[in-house]
């Protein structure tokens, strides 16, 4: 049969929708956009922006009209993403075998990328910006781990949570403070700052874990806030609005990353100094970090206390006439994220060698949350290249100069930078609210051959 | 004892600017569930919008206060209602039959993205504002200390209960009020009763920002001053009224407006200023553990 012959996009009520959304555009935008205010000699002044606003209504319309006639009434589709949408059983397990071994091709990439890199410009005499990209690296595996972390509790066991950052400067400032007081080491303050993390888990989770859903995110949110609060005021001990500095950076087996000094990592292998050695020494502390928790996840997962948290988060009511104890399994789930943000967060310390209250904002949580929801609630690969894309890719903004040329030389990436990022939270969303790895891998299955859960299989909990 | 009443007039002022932000919230969470993240950042939309239409009648010759003042209003709630009713549209009507985390990783984002939008299109540092409203009643002298009531705590109390009043009416009387708690009632059922549940989530969100920015204006009246910022604090505090209070009831939120209010003012002006969030925030956690459905909520019946 003749499929039936769609009719074409239609002009006028494109038109008449077009000029509706500019015109809603030009609501918005009128005072806020329109006219900017400026500090003038007695007070504000108002300087108005016709210009601004006419391209900003403009790229409205147009967008508007573009969508209308090309977008919504198209008959092509998008190409299938791999391991993404509905999955009959064969091609779930063909999925599930994909999860694999892309996520053991990038952690291979991972595990070579700086000693390649190292190579390449030592030997071969390439010009790369290697102690750049290796920062970025670990910026972005930093939060590869935070998401690990947070996916334990969000992913797991659903249990929102809009505080993670507590636990995350909870772990810090125990290095911090540690270190510079009396001058312990990273390695002994990594498990230290890893345990108290749990143990403020523990205590943060004792009382508001009997609240479901919605409330205990807020409960969760102001608990994060209280203890930015007292970091920002205590001031004896934090050092309060200005941090604590001078943070000494992890060895390498007693060997430093200085320039200078008795026992330095150079001088012992007779290599030329180079500062990219002390990043390279980071890069795979924070990978080795990334790896445990994704293995004691992915482990855990298979444990009695795994399956109960995903049992808690498909039904908190089965689980509880199936005689789980909701309380301990909850607070086991958070304290377990606690102390994976626990030992990240002692990492951002002595990497960062400084930290102030002023890093652990909500806007963090926010930011490691939005990874995990992104990449695919529970799923490992998809909150790696979750953080891959937004830390990696507005990273990257930061530094590209052909923004300039198109929006002119005034344009300043960095100023926008969040601004793209809150936008790109909700268009992700949008097009993709199950994340971007939607399937789900069961963790016990009755036959051998069963493969991933469809993300439109997957249910969510109720916290 | 003046000092105490002095506070007390403080708080009632704060806490009315709070509850009429968390209206928003508790209605947004009555009808569809879900924490509108982005109200805050409305809120302190509105107060830009506000003080930039402020300054613009002041440019254009329209110097007598009152009149300005109405005017600032109207085109204030109109422009803001059109923000709430935007940001709905776009982040969260496509999510609304997804699962319950969607909605709110897009009103983060939002939220996120408000801000910074604020931010680059206005800059960075604070607006302020030369005081509109001068002179109060020194209402009586104590030892070395004279209470006194100003003209801008009473107009903020007044807008208050006027727009409750008006909020109320519309709620309990009119056709719209009655889809609005069908729909929170049972979205399902309404819609089967042929309510037009779009619409009416819809006005949800232009009521709430409208709201939101009647306290934009009279913030940005008290306080004098404002930034791009101002609306995650604020935004955390009125969700933090409409809980305590019991969310999804109206009254439950302009009493927790004011609780918050008061413990904020007492806190800062008997202990200490800077942990004055830090007793905000206490208090929603107790409340929560101890009255999980506020103080006027209705306790959530959990159907297996």
């Amino acid at each position: 049969m003749e499929p039936p012959v769609r009719e074409k996009p239609r002009l006028v009520p494109a038109l008449i929708d077009a000029a509706l959304a500019a015109g809603l555009a030009f609501l918005l935008f009128c005072l806020v956009l329109g006219v900017r205010t400026v500090d003038g000699v007695r007070g504000l002044t108002l300087e108005p922006r016709p210009v601004l606003l006419a391209v900003v209504v403009g790229i409205v319309f147009i967008g508007r009209l573009a969508l209308n006639l090309f977008w919504w009434d198209r008959d092509w589709r998008f190409p299938k993403l791999p391991f993404t949408g509905r999955s009959e059983k064969a091609t779930g397990a063909r999925a599930a075998g994909d999860i694999y071994r892309i996520g053991l091709i990038l952690i291979g990439l991972a595990a070579v990328f700086p000693l390649l890199g190292l190579v390449l410009n030592n030997v071969f005499g390439a010009n790369l910006p290697l102690l750049y990209l290796i920062d970025l690296s670990i910026l972005v595996l930093t939060y590869v781990m935070l998401g690990w972390g947070l996916n334990i509790v969000v992913g797991l066991a659903g249990l929102l949570d809009l505080g993670y950052v507590a636990f995350y400067a909870v772990g810090a400032y125990t290095f911090g403070i540690l270190a510079t007081t009396f001058g312990w080491s990273f390695w002994m303050c990594l498990p230290l700052a890893g345990i108290l993390a749990a143990f403020w888990g523990i205590i943060l989770g004792f009382p508001v874990l009997r609240l479901r859903g919605d409330y205990l995110a807020i409960v969760t949110l102001a608990f994060g806030e209280i203890i930015r609060v007292v970091l920002q005021n205590w001031t004896e001990l934090t050092g309060g609005p200005n941090g604590i500095s001078n943070i000494p950076e992890p060895t390498f087996f007693g060997l430093e990353f200085a320039f200078r000094g008795d026992n330095t990592f150079h001088q012992f292998f007779g290599l030329p100094y180079d500062p990219v050695y002390g990043s390279i020494w980071l890069y795979y502390i924070i990978f080795m970090l990334a790896l445990i928790t994704n293995v004691v996840t992915l482990r855990l997962r298979r444990l009695p206390i795994g399956r109960a948290w995903e049992a808690l988060r498909e039904d908190e009511i089965a689980c509880r006439s199936l005689g789980i104890n909701t309380t301990l399994t909850k607070l086991s789930a958070f304290a377990t994220g606690a102390l994976f943000g626990g030992f990240a967060g002692s990492f951002f310390a002595a990497r960062q060698s400084f930290i102030s209250p002023e890093s652990f904002t909500f806007i963090e949580s926010a930011i490691i949350l939005s990874i995990v929801v992104l990449g695919g609630m529970g799923s490992q690969l998809g909150v790696a290249i979750a953080a891959v894309v937004m830390i990696g890719g507005f990273e990257a903004l930061r530094h590209t100069d052909s923004l300039q040329l198109i929006f002119g030389a005034g344009f300043d990436p960095t100023l926008y930078r969040m601004l793209f990022f809150g936008l790109a939270m909700v268009a992700i969303m949008v097009w993709r609210p199950r994340g971007l790895v939607s399937t789900r891998q069961p963790s016990v299955t009755l036959h051998k051959d069963a493969g991933a859960i469809s993300g439109d299989l997957v249910s969510e909990g109720r916290g | 004892m003046e000092y105490f009443l002095q506070q007390l007039i403080n708080g009632i002022a704060l806490g009315s600017i709070y509850g009429l932000i968390a209206i928003g919230y508790t209605m947004v969470y009555g009808i569809i569930g879900m924490i509108n993240f982005a109200h805050g950042d409305v809120f302190m939309v509105g107060a830009f919008i506000a003080l930039i239409s402020f300054l613009g009648l002041m440019a254009i010759g329209v110097t007598f206060v009152p009149l300005a003042l109405i005017l600032v209003l109207v085109v204030a709630m109109l422009l803001t209602s059109a923000w709430g009713w935007t940001i709905e549209r776009v982040a969260y009507r496509p999510l609304r039959s997804s699962f319950r985390l969607a909605p709110l990783i897009t009103a983060i984002g939002m939220s996120i993205a408000l801000q910074n939008f604020m931010q680059v299109a206005q800059g960075a540092r604070v607006k302020p504002l030369q005081p509109v409203i001068t002179g109060g009643f020194e209402m009586f002298e104590g030892d070395n200390f004279a209470v006194t009531l100003s003209n801008i705590q009473i107009l903020i109390v007044l807008t208050t209960i006027i727009l409750m009043a008006v909020f109320w009416l519309i709620i309990d009387r009119t056709p719209l009020g009655r889809s609005l708690r069908a729909c929170e009632q049972d979205r399902m059922m309404a819609a089967l009763c042929g309510v037009n549940v779009d619409r009416t989530i819809s006005l949800t969100f232009v009521m709430g920002a409208a709201l939101a920015a009647v306290a934009g204006l009279l913030y940005l009246l008290y306080y004098g001053v404002i930034d791009f910022f101002i609306g995650f604090i604020a935004g955390i505090k009125a969700f933090t009224a409409a809980v305590l209070g019991g969310i999804g009831s109206l009254p439950g939120a302009m009493l927790g407006g004011l609780i918050i209010g008061l413990i904020e003012t007492f806190w800062s002006a008997y202990f200490t200023i800077e942990y004055k969030d830090v007793a905000a925030f206490s208090m929603l956690a107790l409340v929560l553990i101890f009255f999980p459905s506020g103080l006027l909520g209705r306790p959530e019946v959990e159907k297996v």
